[in-house]
């Protein structure tokens, strides 16, 4: 079933992401993790559809917020980035997918690996810890081009400093701010021996990012003892337009 | 009820293409798993059907190997919406598997080395439909697409085409798989649009 969405607010995240929050009457709430397809329809009729992942904890205003990084050769991401303003509507599907998710009610540690965008439903699981109210011990590794790419910078910073059951730690991919600890590089062994729960403690781990970074961090984890059912992916690209 | 979304034009693809409705095209091959590829030593590969507790047919990877194998050229269509068309690849038929095979099941699952599973009819395996695929585009199955080996069942979404494929249990009755048991549709027919639970 579609919904009608409208526009109620816009974000610009980096220079390149953008934060579209849409009203949705009717929206029948969504887990965190989950993802959204939207549907643009031209004037002639003809449309296009994209999945999103979901970036907002579920709310009981029927608000969903998703962010979209653009891709200068896509189809979808250069019109929600550049073009559409508040008060547009276009229509919307879901919430869709039962795997990537985590709900309120789970209490076990939680490592999360987000490579680039693949944050956005990394976020959801944080906000929605958060406005719950859980204390269910999370890990953020988030692996990222560089300072200016970080997406939710500040607010990741409020949650973790408020909540020290929220640790966080960026590795840089290619340029990293001056004095940071740990030269540019991709997330290794190192990184996961030091800043992830341990394998003992049996977290649960989500890692979201594009193919070829969710096939290393997800090795990692096998090597460093984590069994394959405790790690839950989700990849996407290179379509050109996915996220 | 479309609704026109303002200054939205799109991208139309060449009119003597036809895609199932809701899809676009890519030239890429995106990967979608749940979880991280296993790494399957082809000396301790093997492949099994089965009726539940009892094994019927099994092969090693060498004698799999020896078995017909034949050029399928497809186009993929995958529920997370891009489609590809014109795909080579190189698999046995799952007719030559089933060969002179006798069962009264009606309903298969397909079991993965990831423990992922995905459930068809057993008909939709039949006639030329269905195969275990080894190479893709000229080469080797790579793991992250389901190598050494996948099931390929191009008439439905691509979750029905199982990677890493290790056995097939045959079911006289119906049971969902892992997408279908998450509000995934349980046929998954693209030119019917059958996504999800309901449609």
């Amino acid at each position: 079933m579609w919904r009608v969405g409208k526009v109620v607010a816009l974000r610009d995240e980096t220079s390149s992401a953008r934060t579209i929050a849409f009203k949705v009457p009717d929206w029948p709430g969504h887990l965190a993790g989950q993802h959204v397809d939207m549907r643009l329809t031209a004037p002639d009729g003809y449309s296009a559809v994209r999945s999103y992942s979901i970036a907002s904890a579920p709310d009981p205003e029927s608000r969903v917020e998703i962010t979209v990084e653009r891709l200068p050769d896509g189809e979808v991401s250069p019109y929600l980035t550049q073009e559409l303003a508040v008060d547009d509507q276009l229509e919307l599907r879901g919430p869709i997918g039962g795997w990537f998710v985590w709900r309120t009610q789970q209490t076990e540690h939680v490592q999360l690996i987000a490579g680039g965008s693949g944050i956005v439903p990394l976020m959801a699981m944080i906000r929605s810890r958060a406005s719950a109210g859980s204390t269910a011990p999370f890990r953020l590794l988030y692996s990222v081009r560089e300072p200016g790419a970080v997406l939710y910078r500040d607010e990741l910073q409020a949650i973790s400093d408020c909540d020290h059951s929220v640790n966080l730690t960026y590795a840089y991919t290619r340029a990293a701010p001056k004095d940071w600890p740990r030269p540019p590089g991709r997330i290794d062994a190192a990184l996961i021996a030091t800043k992830t729960w341990p394998s003992y403690l049996v977290p649960t781990c989500y890692v979201c990012g594009p193919t070829p970074f969710v096939e290393s961090a997800a090795s990692l984890l096998s090597e460093s003892g984590h069994s394959s059912e405790r790690i839950r992916t989700e990849r996407f690209g290179p379509t050109g337009d996915q996220r | 009820m479309d609704i026109v979304t303002r200054g939205f034009s799109g991208r139309r693809i060449a009119a003597n293409i036809k895609l199932p409705s809701g899809q676009y095209l890519t030239t890429n091959f995106p990967v979608l798993s749940a979880g991280p590829t296993p790494k399957v030593p082809l000396d301790q590969w093997e492949l099994a059907i089965d009726e539940g507790n009892r094994v019927l047919r099994r092969w090693d990877w060498k004698a799999f190997r020896d078995l017909p194998a034949e050029a399928i050229r497809v186009d993929l269509h995958c529920v997370t919406r891009w489609s590809k068309l014109g795909t080579t690849w190189q698999g046995v038929s799952l007719d030559t598997l089933f060969r002179d095979l006798k069962t009264n099941a009606s309903y298969a699952m397909v079991h993965s080395y990831s423990d992922y599973t995905t459930n068809l009819p057993l008909k939709d395996l039949m006639e030329k439909q269905a195969w275990i695929a080894f190479r893709f585009d000229g080469r080797d199955l790579a793991a992250e697409h389901g190598g050494p080996a996948r099931l390929l069942v191009p008439h439905l979404y691509l979750w029905k085409s199982a990677k890493w494929v290790r056995g097939i249990t045959l079911m006289q009755q119906d049971k969902p798989g892992f997408w279908e048991a998450l509000g995934y549709h349980n046929y998954g027919d693209p030119w019917r649009e059958q996504r999800y639970q309901g449609d």
